[in-house]
């Protein structure tokens, strides 16, 4: 079909964690400029199992921008080159024919690499289990307009929630760092009557365990912001700071 | 671990030590601006020696220079823990990195910007400070005509076996006022007369701009500061006092210089 692309990869390509990996460079040929990134390199793959050899492994699930499965650091920029999409939203038309494009995974030693592109975001999910919840007592089912929330409070609960932890922020930040992600997951229910009870213990064991998991600190580039496919915005890490300071400075145990 | 070493050992807390040090060096930079103004003051520097002695020799202006040693040792020392451990968070690097597209130049190159800082730092104070505490400085004597305040004689004291001191004094009989003061100015003229020495001061002058273009705005959000109303002005503030005028007034300072001598 006319107006189909052929493309040169460069894709890391790393046996396992304890490998040292490299880059494999790959022709991707008569590649549709409507196909998504994910299903380009579908289309490689297939022709490397036709092959006999191991297909490229990278994250994917629900490929709808969802689910914050896939990564994808794309020509030096998580995915890829355009703004608030996710890599399988990414079309292959935001490339021209002849590019050379670089696929490189999320690089933080808090994300290890399990084989080629895929990463280990499992730190996330034990920084959310460190305090990135609301503890529910058990009852009758509150009448839902009981608590009053005014819609600005709510919008802003809403816009931290839509988070959906895929790791763009760390990937995007020189210094590594998951502030973005840990801002997010505690504003959303920071803001909120449900989150207030546990509020400042939350903020202080979520950082703690940031801080654990050997994520970098935050220098306020702003490059996370610009990067996240939800553009979840950095007031959410001042908030946090916010928090983090009140709990630690000014306020006694639990008062 | 303590719940206060826990809290300034946290990134966060790291963090605000730089914010609280960094905002006190830029607030301390417009009154290190506004007595340096002395130096355009076309009177062989009589303005600017009584305004340097005041400055060493007030207690509370004292204290507060000390402060400042600290919080520029504070800064540095901080720069380089953060530093190292956001290192540590990614060790293996990007092949292709296109920074550019998401963030400032400034705000990726804090490190090498405030390194130069530092650097320059040490130089100035070697050229100015440490020679006006210990150098063997000249002491000038200025005698104003009180009638005509305009008519300033200036002659350079000559330590003959006797040690000179700073002082002020009014004399009703001549009616004329006296200053003898330790000259800062020569050096300043001395230091200033060479090209080099003012390109170096221009160029940290820029590199100081960068460095607050970001660090300004920066040290507020690390406070934890960030409304929609206010944040605006502080980033306008950052930019246009912080970033250009005071450098550019500061980097002014060799140059007008430069050019007296020439």
């Amino acid at each position: 079909m006319s107006g189909n692309m052929n493309l040169t990869l460069k894709v890391w390509r790393q046996e396992n964690a304890s490998d040292k990996g490299g880059f494999v460079t790959y022709k991707a040929e008569n590649i549709s400029p409507d196909m998504s990134f994910l299903e380009m390199l579908d289309v490689v793959n297939e022709s490397l199992i036709k092959k006999g050899t191991d297909p490229i492994h990278f994250d994917h699930d629900c490929r709808e921008g969802i689910c914050g499965m896939c990564s994808l650091y794309i020509n030096g920029r998580p995915h890829g080159p355009k703004r608030a999409i996710t890599t399988c939203q990414l079309h292959m038309r935001s490339f021209t024919d002849g590019e050379t494009i670089t696929i490189e995974p999320w690089r933080a030693t808090a994300f290890p690499v399990i084989k080629d592109l895929a990463v280990d975001r499992s730190a996330f999910d034990r920084i959310q289990q460190a305090g990135g919840y609301v503890s529910v007592n058990t009852g009758g089912v509150p009448d839902a307009n009981e608590i009053a929330i005014p819609k600005v409070i709510a919008d802003e609960a809403f816009n931290s929630a839509t988070c959906i932890q895929c790791g763009a922020c760390v990937a995007a930040c020189k210094n590594a760092s998951a502030m973005l992600f840990v801002s997010a997951k505690v504003s959303q229910l920071a803001l909120l009557p449900q989150g207030q009870p546990e509020r400042y213990r939350r903020v202080q064991s979520m950082v703690a365990q940031m801080d654990a998991e050997g994520f970098g600190g935050c220098t306020n580039t702003g490059a996370c912001e610009i990067e996240c496919p939800k553009e979840i915005s950095m007031t959410n890490i001042n908030r946090m700071r916010r928090d983090f300071f009140t709990a630690k400075l000014f306020k006694e145990e639990e008062i | 671990m303590s719940s206060f070493t826990k809290t300034f050992s946290s990134t966060l807390g790291k963090k605000l030590i730089m914010s609280l040090t960094g905002l006190f060096l830029a607030l301390f930079l417009i009154v290190h601006l506004i007595g340096n103004l002395q130096l355009f003051n076309d009177d062989a520097g009589k303005a600017f020696n009584e305004y340097s002695y005041f400055m060493t020799h007030f207690l509370p202006i004292k204290i507060v220079s000390y402060l400042l040693y600290a919080s520029i040792i504070l800064h540095a020392v901080y720069a380089v823990f953060v530093t190292i451990s956001n290192n540590k968070a990614r060790t293996v690097g990007y092949a292709q990195y296109n920074g550019s597209a998401n963030s400032s130049w400034s705000s990726r190159n804090m490190g090498i910007l405030g390194t130069i800082l530092l650097v320059f730092i040490v130089i100035h104070m070697k050229t100015f400070w440490w020679e006006y505490h210990n150098g063997a400085l000249p002491y000038t004597q200025y005698v104003t005509e009180l009638q005509n305040p305009a008519a300033v004689t200036v002659t350079e004291l000559q330590a003959s076996g006797v040690e000179l001191m700073h002082s002020s004094y009014i004399d009703a009989q001549n009616g004329v006022q006296v200053v003898v003061a330790k000259d800062l100015y020569q050096v300043v003229v001395e230091a200033f007369s060479h090209l080099w020495y003012v390109i170096l001061y221009v160029l940290s002058m820029i590199a100081m701009g960068f460095h607050l273009y970001h660090g300004f705005q920066s040290g507020f959000q690390s406070l934890g500061f960030d409304h929609n109303k206010y944040f605006p002005a502080i980033k306008f503030l950052g930019l246009w006092v912080f970033s250009i005028i005071i450098p550019a007034v500061f980097a002014a300072m060799p140059i007008y210089i430069y050019f007296l001598t020439q």
